[in-house]
């Protein structure tokens, strides 16, 4: 390709170091642009045309695409800014936590977000941020540092103090944990996916394998792929992604499809507000997925591997990049798995801040090192998926549910839960909740015994609404809590059981506030690509925000806006080319829906 | 030769609209329209280009299908049951042009678009607020006219993003990936690398992206000039196919001519030789027979 | 080839072939829609080898570049020729069947072993290895090249290995496989299938053929020279000895476009008549005795021209031309009627009904055929004939019909112009994207690539020489010296340099270029000149140091 680069821009020689280190020593290819971008943001706290020049020449990268590409990351600067870069989370669940007072002390003391901090000498800025993926610890913050060798690091339950002293020198003191109250004493004993949480050492794989791990997968070896297969399939496990899909039908049609090679996708991309049962999953108990995916690999033909996980989660990235190479070294990922000729790697991948390569397609285009825009389907993934070739994807929580399935067999699997829902599920309970956590229950509990699993709401208020299923779900009113948390049982009710997030909103919280905050979130977050997306986010976001003005300052005029709102949400879902622009009106829906128009005004203590 | 039949055709049977309609296989739904005569609006298709799909102003309802599908890009399947009026098509074509009305300047796109808003009946008005501040006010494109070079401008205030100038300057076409899109969502732009300015970037001036635009975003710069100074007028205007007199590939050339002056050069793109794409010389090159 | 001066393939035939080698032509700048179609077969998996000494905008794209010394093509093509023969990978069936002459050209390639080749190509024997098995091999091949093999003094001798290639493989005649000469002038194929040629009357036919040239003296009603006429080189020499005195040039531009600038211009106002007819007031026009202003073919008359793939096309008018300039045919009837002859009026339309008549080739191209199917290729002999993609698919034909086509024995033969000491460096030249020969008809329009005449040099050359980037520099050739600034082009090697032909009024590089001339083609070795290059800031002692300063930038 005859490529121009932008004259004149040398990269400095931090940047072009840390920029071959990334690429490595392996052939340079364009699935490599995300880790350079990564690795030059990493070093200079922005991709600066000399890196990017550098970055397109190794990679034969035509510069405008290279652009393109790190214009689309939320993590990633195109224009000079400070080392260090403070995101701070007034997403949902952080706002039902005080986030927005904490937004706006910051305002007033270091500036606007998104410029550089005043006192702090262009050392550092802050930003607002979406959803970290740390709701049960509200409100959460990801310090991310250029230069240095702390690297990225997340931030659970901050105060105001704790974010000052982060922007100012850049210490994360108010370290992110675990919280999954079903492991504190008394330790549920049915706990399943979450067993080996807060008992085993995570980054030890002698302890995984002494508590049960690789069992699963040595058992996979001897039955042989077609075994698994089935057991996959007899199962009934369906997807945890959010659509619900049979996971045995799935990886039947790649095992089958004649086109090599066959990849293998871990979809840890996990970015729907209100959602962090990956995360736990990933730190927790990481060999577990290494297991799982090692074993959905042999059982459809795959030799290699993606781990896509989000960029705002630090934690989980170095758990799982310690795992890897534990079980690289151990010779159960590589060329010979376990002594029995079985070949599979796994390459972990960071995403950069952008929700919308949670969707597959989007998901494979940004680890080809293109933009992460949805494809349009069909085809699908098992015949034309990661780098055109047939590709088994599936969440986290899917994969960990291989190791039961093949411990216990697949019909013992599918005897749990109800007949439409089978295993277990991880419910992600945050917002006004006594026990915000991650929590397990078989399929078939009701809303309500979640609830009250979690303490119930917090302070002994109101429940004015629950969104269920995640941004892109749907609000339910306190009358709907008995409806059982299954898909059939959600879908019978027009709700969705998306990510399983639980988030609770008690009668103080202005849920006009929360409808902006979702509409923007889906603004921020449309890749741009389709019309109905692109263009009806702003416009549901605007007609909302007139909708809550209006009724806050009695103003009539509010049918006008909620018919373009109906009008919105219509062509979003029906002509959006993937399921973001398809979502993007459910919740907003659904409230306007359900609760009357009036609910939208600030009630005055949240003033 | 060998005796063997170049491709056998199979062929697809679809219901769209409520008459039987027979295509070869692989024929997209919008060609399986346009030969049961159903005319569809589109925006970011071009026969001489990928489809991508992004408009979404030629989506028709399958049944059976949960969301609408874009026509452009999808093959007709044996027993589709395809309508191309019902309400919710209507709607979704009504929108997408009330939003595109709505947010970019459309006062130089080709005549069929404006046509085809209104026989949807979209009113883009409907989403003005009057209020041009605050949280609530409405977002547009609106930005200043790129000029940085003599030959074409760029204005992007009255751009749909539809990727046609992309894909041209890209794989469809020129190979030369000077511009790409960047940033995301509403704040979607086609940009060079770091908006730098054209002759700093990839750009050979093919205008390829000129050819392709359907809005004038990518305009000829004599073109831009004369409409600034009120002299541009299309019905004076005559196309004359001829042939570009540079090197010997015999790329047929349009020449648009308004009072005996060449004022806009095209391609046309269902020619075999072309298939629409021009490069520099044939494009602006043909100012030497001017300056006698 | 075998009789028929046109390339054998449709451009589209390379968007479906497995293998492309662009031998001596940077298509992605001179003809970039081409190049259009050569990027689709890529893209469809077709694996390119390109063949040329500066590593171009076009060889960016290949899979293998070779970059070979300027005219070692013989010697390039015979070594992957004779790999094929060792390797046992000649297409056997073909060459029985439809060749002539191949145990000659086995015979005469034996010495271009693949080390051989090596030495005097430059080309790593693996690669030369490696291009001859993958040609053999490949189901379809397309050779495509330009005028980096026609400009050297053994222009037709390079030409005729390449073709060798294609016969000892089979590559001809089929759809995917073929030869691409790419045109360098928008009609240089009609001009010659017209009959502009000094041995051809339209469609291909000979004037030394009595019966083909009974034929035209019916059409015409009176006797033709029976004898061919002179091409381009031999009117120059002939001007030399005296034998040409007037002359009438239509259309070009030679004070400015032939190798060997000071001797052109020498002979052109040497001679006793000079009449050029064209649309601007060019260099030659100036030292003319009369010039007639001409309409711009392309868009203020009505006519045809022939692409490189054999494609005749209508070209319209679309402009009226301005002042007194008049049509072509309109200038040469009222010549006829100056010097006794009335032709009439004649119209663009009557003067294709007579080719249509005479040529071969042409008799099924009607205006409204032509008009309706985005042009014709020839041959197409009748109206119902559908005109002619692929040439010679008759060698396909079992057992093949007409001659067969023949192997011609051609041997390496190094540019004429030495390097030596005194002119240690090569000059080659070529076009860039933007530009046009010598820049009469680009110079009308600005283009921001353009940046004005440079001598490119190779970093190691530059930092031997201690020249930098845009310092203005001295080009001596065995025939005079020019002077232009600097630029480092990574893409070149050591010892080669570059220049274009584009900006003649600023710097002549002709000056420099050698009029070497292949005498069956009769085109000039302008891409193969000798020269030094040297430092000019360091001002003789005695001058003053304004006077040069002066003299560079005038």
């Amino acid at each position: 390709m005859d490529l121009h680069l932008i004259p004149g821009a040398v990269a400095s020689d931090e940047e072009r170091e840390a920029i071959d280190a990334a690429i490595g020593a392996a052939a340079p290819e364009r699935h490599l642009l995300l880790p350079a971008l990564h690795a030059a943001q990493a070093q200079a706290g922005w991709i600066s045309p000399g890196a990017l020049n550098h970055i397109c020449a190794r990679l034969s990268v035509p510069p405008a695409e290279g652009f393109g590409v790190a214009s689309f990351y939320a993590m990633f600067a195109t224009k000079r800014r400070a080392p260090r870069t403070v995101h701070v989370c007034d997403d949902i669940a952080c706002r039902t936590k005080g986030a927005e007072a904490v937004c706006r002390s910051l305002e007033a003391r270091f500036g606007p977000a998104g410029q550089d901090a005043s006192g702090v000498n262009g050392a550092a800025t802050w930003v607002r941020s979406p959803c970290l993926g740390l709701c049960e610890q509200a409100p959460a913050a990801l310090v991310q540092r250029a230069g240095d060798a702390r690297g990225d690091e997340a931030m659970a339950a901050a105060t105001l103090e704790d974010l000052v002293l982060a922007v100012e020198s850049g210490d994360a003191r108010a370290a992110q944990r675990t919280v999954v109250p079903q492991t504190d004493a008394p330790r549920d004993p049915a706990l399943r996916l979450l067993r080996r949480v807060g008992l085993v050492d995570p980054e030890s794989l002698d302890a995984y394998r002494a508590h049960g791990g690789y069992a699963a997968l040595r058992k996979a070896l001897s039955m042989g792929p077609e075994r698994t297969l089935r057991e996959v399939t007899e199962s009934k496990l369906l997807g945890r992604g959010g659509a619900a899909f049979p996971t045995g039908r799935k990886w039947e049609a790649v095992a089958r499809n004649p086109v090599r090679p066959h990849f293998l996708v871990c979809n840890a991309d996990e970015s729907e507000p209100g959602t962090f049962k990956d995360r736990v999953i990933m730190e927790e108990d990481p060999f577990a997925l290494i297991e799982a995916m090692t074993i959905g690999a042999f059982a459809t033909g795959c030799e290699r591997g993606f781990l896509y996980i989000r960029g705002e989660y630090p934690t989980a990235t170095r758990r799982l990049e310690r795992a890897i190479a534990q079980a690289r070294a151990r010779g159960w990922l590589g060329d010979n798995i376990m002594g029995e000729g079985v070949t599979f790697d796994i390459e972990l991948r960071r995403g950069a801040g952008a929700y919308i390569c949670g969707e597959e397609t989007s998901l494979f285009n940004s680890l080809e090192g293109l933009r992460g825009e949805p494809r349009n389907k069909p085809p699908f993934p098992v015949n034309v998926g990661l780098f055109g070739k047939p590709t088994v994807v599936n969440n986290v929580e899917t994969f960990a549910n291989l190791l039961d399935i093949l411990s216990s067999g697949g019909p013992t699997f599918a005897s749990t839960g109800t007949a439409g829902s089978a295993g277990t599920k991880l419910f992600c309970v945050s917002g006004c909740v006594t026990r915000p956590g991650l929590y397990e229950t078989p399929f078939g509990s009701t809303l309500r015994a979640v609830i009250a699993l979690a303490g119930g709401v917090a302070d002994g208020r109101a429940l004015q609404a629950v969104l269920l299923g995640g941004a892109a779900g749907v609000f339910v009113t306190p009358d709907e809590l008995d409806m059982p948390l299954t898909f059939e049982g959600t879908r019978a009710v027009s709700a969705t059981l998306g990510s399983g997030v639980i988030m609770l909103f008690d009668d103080r919280v202005d849920l006009g506030d929360i409808l902006i905050r979702i509409a923007s979130f889906f603004r921020d977050e449309s890749c741009g690509q389709c019309v109905p997306c692109r263009i009806g986010t702003i416009r549901q976001e605007e007609a909302l925000h007139r909708l809550v003005d209006a009724r806050q300052q009695g103003e009539g005029g509010t049918a006008r806006e909620v018919t373009l709102i109906n009008d919105l949400a219509m062509v979003m879902r029906d002509a959006s080319i993937c399921g973001l622009g398809q979502t993007a009106a459910s919740a907003v829906q659904s409230a306007l829906q359900k609760f009357p128009l009036d609910t939208f005004e600030a009630p005055q203590e949240a003033q | 030769m060998d005796a063997v039949p170049m491709s056998f055709v199979r062929y697809v049977d679809l219901t769209i609209d409520g008459k039987s309609v027979r295509v070869p296989e692989g024929t997209t739904l919008l060609q399986a329209c346009q030969s049961a005569g159903i005319e569809t609006p589109t925006l970011c298709y071009a026969e001489n280009l990928t489809p991508v799909n992004v408009c979404r102003v030629c989506v028709v309802e399958v049944e059976g299908a949960r969301t609408l599908v874009p026509s452009c890009s999808r093959p007709a399947e044996p027993g589709m049951v395809v309508h191309t009026d019902s309400e919710r098509v209507r709607h979704s074509r009504r929108l997408v042009f009330e939003l595109l009305g709505s947010s970019v300047d459309l006062s130089t796109a080709d005549p069929k678009y404006l046509a085809d808003m209104a026989r949807y009946e979209a009113v883009p008005e409907r989403f003005d607020t009057g209020d041009a501040t605050g949280h609530g006010a409405k977002a547009t494109v609106q930005q200043p006219v790129k000029i940085d070079n003599e030959l074409y401008v760029r204005d992007y205030s009255k751009c749909v993003l539809c990727y046609k100038c992309v894909e041209a300057c890209g794989t469809d076409a020129q190979n030369t990936f000077a511009i790409a899109v960047a940033g995301r969502g509403f704040h979607a732009t086609i940009a060079t690398e770091f908006e730098t300015p054209l002759p700093d970037s990839a750009c050979v001036y093919c205008g390829n992206c000129i050819g392709v635009c359907p809005t004038g975003a990518l305009m000829f710069k004599s073109e831009h000039d004369m409409r600034e100074a009120g002299t541009w007028d299309e019905s004076k205007q005559a196309v004359t196919d001829t042939i570009c007199p540079y090197c010997g590939v015999g790329c047929t050339v349009q020449l648009h001519v308004q009072d005996n002056s060449i004022v806009r050069v095209t391609s046309p793109h269902d020619h075999d030789v072309t298939e629409g794409h021009l490069c520099i010389k044939g494009r602006f090159g043909f100012q030497f027979v001017q300056n006698r | 080839m075998f009789g028929a001066g046109g390339g054998t393939s449709a451009y589209r035939e390379i968007e479906e072939t497995d293998l492309i080698v662009l031998w001596g032509s940077n298509a992605r700048e001179t003809h970039p829609i081409f190049f259009h179609h050569l990027l689709k077969g890529k893209q469809a998996g077709a694996r390119m080898f390109a063949i040329d000494p500066r590593r171009t905008s076009s060889v960016a794209w290949a899979d293998v570049w070779m970059g070979l010394e300027v005219g070692s093509d013989v010697a390039l093509a015979n070594a992957i020729g004779r790999e094929i023969i060792a390797a046992g990978l000649c297409n056997t069936a073909f060459i029985e069947r439809a060749t002539s002459g191949f145990e000659e050209y086995k015979a005469a390639v034996e010495p271009y072993t693949l080390e051989h080749g090596e030495k005097l190509t430059g080309v790593k024997a693996d690669a030369i290895r490696d291009l001859a098995h993958s040609y053999a091999r490949a189901d379809r091949a397309q050779v495509c090249w330009t005028l980096g093999i026609t400009e050297h003094h053994n222009a037709v001798d390079n030409v005729f290995a390449i073709i060798n290639l294609s016969l000892l493989t089979g590559h001809i005649g089929r759809f995917g496989s073929g030869l691409v000469p790419l045109r360098g002038q928008n009609n240089v194929q009609g001009g010659g299938d017209m009959g502009a040629l000094p041995n051809k009357f339209v469609g291909g036919q000979d004037v030394e053929d009595p019966e083909l040239r009974a034929m035209f003296e019916r059409e015409y009603g009176r006797p033709l020279l029976e004898k061919r006429g002179w091409h381009l080189s031999e009117m120059f020499d002939a001007m030399e000895k005296g034998d040409l005195r007037a002359v009438y040039v239509l259309g070009e531009n030679p004070m400015q476009s032939e190798a060997d600038a000071k001797r052109t211009r020498r002979l052109l106002e040497g001679l006793d008549h000079l009449v050029v007819q064209d649309i601007f007031l060019t260099k030659t026009a100036e030292v003319a005795d009369v010039v007639l202003p001409a309409a711009a073919s392309w868009c203020e008359s009505e006519g045809t021209v022939t692409s490189s793939e054999r494609r005749v096309q209508r070209v319209r008018k679309a402009l009226d031309p301005p002042g007194q300039a008049r049509d072509d045919i309109e200038i040469l009837a009222a010549l006829a009627r100056r010097l006794g002859t009335d032709w009439g009026a004649p119209t663009a339309a009557a003067v294709w009904e007579e080719v249509r008549r005479l040529s071969p080739w042409h008799g099924g191209m009607s205006y409204a055929r032509l008009e309706a199917l985005n042009g014709l290729q020839w041959p197409c002999p009748t109206d119902d004939h559908p005109g002619s993609p692929t040439l010679h698919t008759r060698l396909w034909d079992d057992p093949v019909t007409g001659p067969r086509a023949p192997f011609e024995v051609v041997h390496h033969a190094p540019p004429v112009d030495e390097l030596t000491e005194d002119f240690p460096l090569r000059l080659t030249t070529g076009r860039r994207l933007d530009s046009y020969n010598t820049g009469v008809q680009t110079g009308g329009y600005t283009s921001p690539l353009r940046h004005g005449e440079r001598i490119e040099l190779s970093p190691e050359d530059a930092e031997r020489l201690q020249m930098v980037p845009g310092e203005v520099v001295r080009i001596v050739s065995r025939r005079g010296s020019v002077e232009a600034p600097v630029k480092i082009d990574p893409g070149l090697r050591p010892g080669l340099t570059f220049m274009t032909l584009h900006f003649p009024d600023d710097v002549e590089t002709n000056i420099l270029t050698i009029d070497a001339v292949d005498p069956r083609s009769g085109t000039a070795e302008f891409k193969a000149a000798a020269v030094r290059v040297e430092k000019i800031s360091v001002a003789p002692a005695a001058e003053p140091v304004g006077a040069s300063t002066a003299e560079r930038t005038r």
